[in-house]
């Protein structure tokens, strides 16, 4: 029997990424890394800033986003994000100023606890990548 | 009658009118392709999105303490409308139709004594409206630097939305824009955004899910991105309409103008003839008197 599933990731502007040969999907979701296998129950969640890990046959492929919402529904993954970066693709310059970016918006004083931590959570994601 | 030498002026005048605008109908092809590319890619998101708030709306259970951005703020006194324009004219009807739909919305609004806002998206809207509800105005956004509509873009206008909302602003938000069916139609729309609207529409699976975190906390952070999402797509749908209108608007022109060359050169044509038989006339009458 297969243990394969189908995972789409699509962002505002496009359908980023369609595969169907995909055996695990690690996705950074907002309480915590979540793997997802075949056969998952359906799920609804959202992301935190992280790496989503796409294990198929040809590969591990790995994607940095900073938000999004996962669907999983009859061994379909959806995944809706407005921003998602290829790590392969990804330099170094560009990291910088995504960090040099959050770390701007950290240091504003006047926002909520969760907008707050999703910002250090992106910060802490970006260096680790760095 | 006009002499020979100004029609001729007259003719060149229309040839290099018809010129620039056969110009502007290739260019405005060419675009219209892109960005009928970019609404039927920007599709799936915007339908997913749709989707996903259906089935968590649907299963709600604690409908009372649903998100405002779901279920309104509970009256509704003042409207926001956000009426989304081109930046460029020389694209038909597109502009005026969207103005035509969104001041048909604003005096209804008005006679009902609820109060008014508006924001503008795009130049063209805002020079038509300020003339009568320059007061109600209370912001004007361009995108003239963009080529495109981006999402970076929709979603600045979306979190300027969701602030007002969230400062008790307004209560109700509709957006105006071109919905673009093909390159002749293009059906001006009013879409009601804030509190949401999508009663009637049954989610098409029954299956239920499992929510992490729970559903409120889900709710709560989608909805500000729908707001984005719903804007972008009013963008794209827009600026492929833009496009499309612009087309047929130039093609128009282009067609009219190759009649009025016609008819000038038809003209042209008959005086000069008609001077050359007068000439001849002439001659031969003076050879006659010899």
């Amino acid at each position: 029997m297969s243990e394969e599933f189908k995972v789409e990731i699509v962002n505002p502007e496009k359908s980023f990424l369609v595969k169907d040969d995909v055996s695990e999907v690690v996705v950074p979701a907002f309480e915590g890394e979540m793997g997802i296998l075949k056969d998952h129950i359906s799920i609804i969640s959202f992301l935190k800033p992280g790496i989503i890990k796409i294990l198929s046959k040809s590969g591990q492929e790995s994607y940095y986003v900073e938000d999004g919402i996962v669907e999983f529904k009859n061994n379909n993954l959806s995944i809706l994000t407005s921003a998602i970066f290829n790590l392969a693709d990804i330099n170094k310059s560009k990291l910088q100023d995504l960090l040099k970016q959050a770390e701007e918006e950290a240091s504003k004083t006047d926002m909520n606890d969760q907008s707050k931590y999703l910002v250090d959570q992106k910060i802490d994601v970006l260096r680790s990548i760095n | 009658m006009a002499s020979l030498d100004d029609l001729k002026k007259r003719i060149a005048s229309v040839k290099s009118t018809q010129k620039i605008t056969k110009a502007m109908k290739m260019v405005a092809a060419a675009k219209l392709r892109r960005a009928q590319e970019n609404a039927e890619k920007g599709r799936p998101y915007s339908e997913k999105m749709n989707n996903v708030i259906l089935n968590l709306s649907n299963g709600l259970s604690d409908k009372e303490n649903a998100p405002k951005l779901l279920s309104g703020t509970g009256q509704e006194k003042t409207h926001l409308c956000v009426v989304m324009t081109s930046d460029r004219g020389l694209c038909g009807g597109f502009n005026s139709n969207i103005i035509k739909k969104a001041k048909s919305y604003f005096s209804k609004i008005l006679d009902e004594g609820k109060e008014l806002k508006i924001i503008t998206v795009g130049s063209k809207g805002n020079d038509q409206l300020k003339r009568v509800y320059g007061d109600k105005i209370i912001k004007n956004i361009s995108f003239k630097e963009s080529k495109n509509a981006n999402y970076f873009d929709a979603d600045k206008v979306g979190k300027m939305v969701i602030e007002k909302f969230e400062t008790g602003e307004f209560d109700v938000c509709t957006i105006f824009y071109n919905q673009f069916k093909n390159v002749i139609t293009q059906i001006p729309q009013a879409q009601q955004i804030i509190p949401l609207n999508n009663e009637g529409e049954e989610s098409n699976s029954d299956e239920s899910y499992e929510f992490e975190p729970d559903e409120d906390e889900i709710l709560s952070n989608l909805l500000p991105k729908n707001i984005s999402t719903q804007i972008f797509k009013a963008m794209l749908e827009n600026s492929a309409s833009e496009q499309g209108s612009r087309m047929s608007a130039m093609d128009n022109a282009t067609r009219n103008a190759g009649e009025m060359v016609d008819k000038l050169t038809i003209e042209y044509n008959r005086s000069r003839q008609a001077a050359i038989t007068k000439e001849l006339i002439e001659i031969i009458s003076g050879a006659e008197s010899l």
